[in-house]
């Protein structure tokens, strides 16, 4: 049953991220993100997290996906023109991508032994276990965090002005 | 459940989770180098963040440990202070230059 679930969501998360990649026109490739942010969560869910699945699907899938589409309904973005230079970007960009996979997965597939298995439910982290190391732990980060969103929000309004 | 065709394992090797990630990486960066328009860019970042968060959730639940969790955490919320800026950025970029082609706002100024 995990291996199932597994592969269908994999499955879907690879199409959807294809998917992104080759629409032409934005809401399309919003609409795949979401999807590949679905089925990450439910692989999040597979791996025992519980809080960050919630959290992938409030925040990525939810906040952020929305201010995606928020930002192409307000601009107004239609479908991307032909492209014109694409061919001897691609030509170059492609092979080294696949490079680049190759070696990741084999290194992945050397690295780490098979007998590794991800069994579901033998290890959950729920919001106890999250929150615990959060305030304890990693209590400066999480400071330093809310500094970082004050500093977001300061600099989206600046830049929302009518003047810049 | 009837039974498969296939043989599957009951169990995924924590190898899978990761080579999915690579996968999810290099399309991410795919789409990063050779689209054009600035917010589909923008989603392929998202996308490799993404990637990369799921490799933290596996080694999380291979090491036993909770630290994973709280890097893809950090991870989601930067990506939330990161989207709320950079779309800002993209909204005064189409103000003052009315195209969202990456290729036409090469130079700093206008």
């Amino acid at each position: 049953m995990d291996a199932l679930l597994f592969f269908l969501f994999a499955a879907i998360a690879v199409g959807c991220a294809i998917n992104l990649v080759l629409q032409t026109h934005p809401i399309s490739s919003a609409l795949s993100l979401v999807g590949v942010m679905g089925s990450l969560a439910v692989l999040y869910l597979l791996l025992g997290g519980e809080f960050i699945a919630a959290v992938q699907l409030i925040v990525y899938a939810g906040a952020i996906m929305v201010l995606f589409i928020f930002v192409i309904m307000l601009l107004n973005a239609g479908a991307e023109k032909k492209p014109t230079r694409n061919i001897l970007r691609a030509a170059v960009a492609l092979p080294l991508l696949f490079t680049l996979l190759a070696i990741g997965a084999f290194l992945v597939a050397s690295q780490t032994p098979s007998t590794d298995v991800v069994k579901f439910g033998s290890f959950l982290v729920g919001g106890h276990e999250i929150g615990r190391a959060l305030f304890t732990t990693y209590l400066l980060p999480f400071e330093a965090t809310s500094i970082l969103i004050l500093i977001a929000i300061l600099g989206a309004i600046v830049l929302a002005r009518k003047e810049i | 459940m009837p039974e498969l065709p296939i043989a599957l394992p009951a169990h995924v090797p924590l190898s899978w989770y990761l080579i999915l990630s690579v996968i999810l990486f290099v399309v991410g960066a795919a789409g990063f180098l050779l689209r054009r328009n600035i917010i589909t860019v923008f989603m392929c970042i998202e996308l490799m963040l993404n990637a990369v968060n799921l490799t933290f959730i596996a080694f999380s639940h291979q090491l036993k440990q909770v630290d994973g969790h709280i890097y893809s955490f950090f991870v989601m919320v930067v990506a939330a202070a990161e989207a709320a800026v950079g779309l800002a950025i993209i909204l005064t970029v189409f103000k003052n230059r009315s195209t969202l082609e990456v290729d036409e706002v090469s130079s700093m100024k206008l």
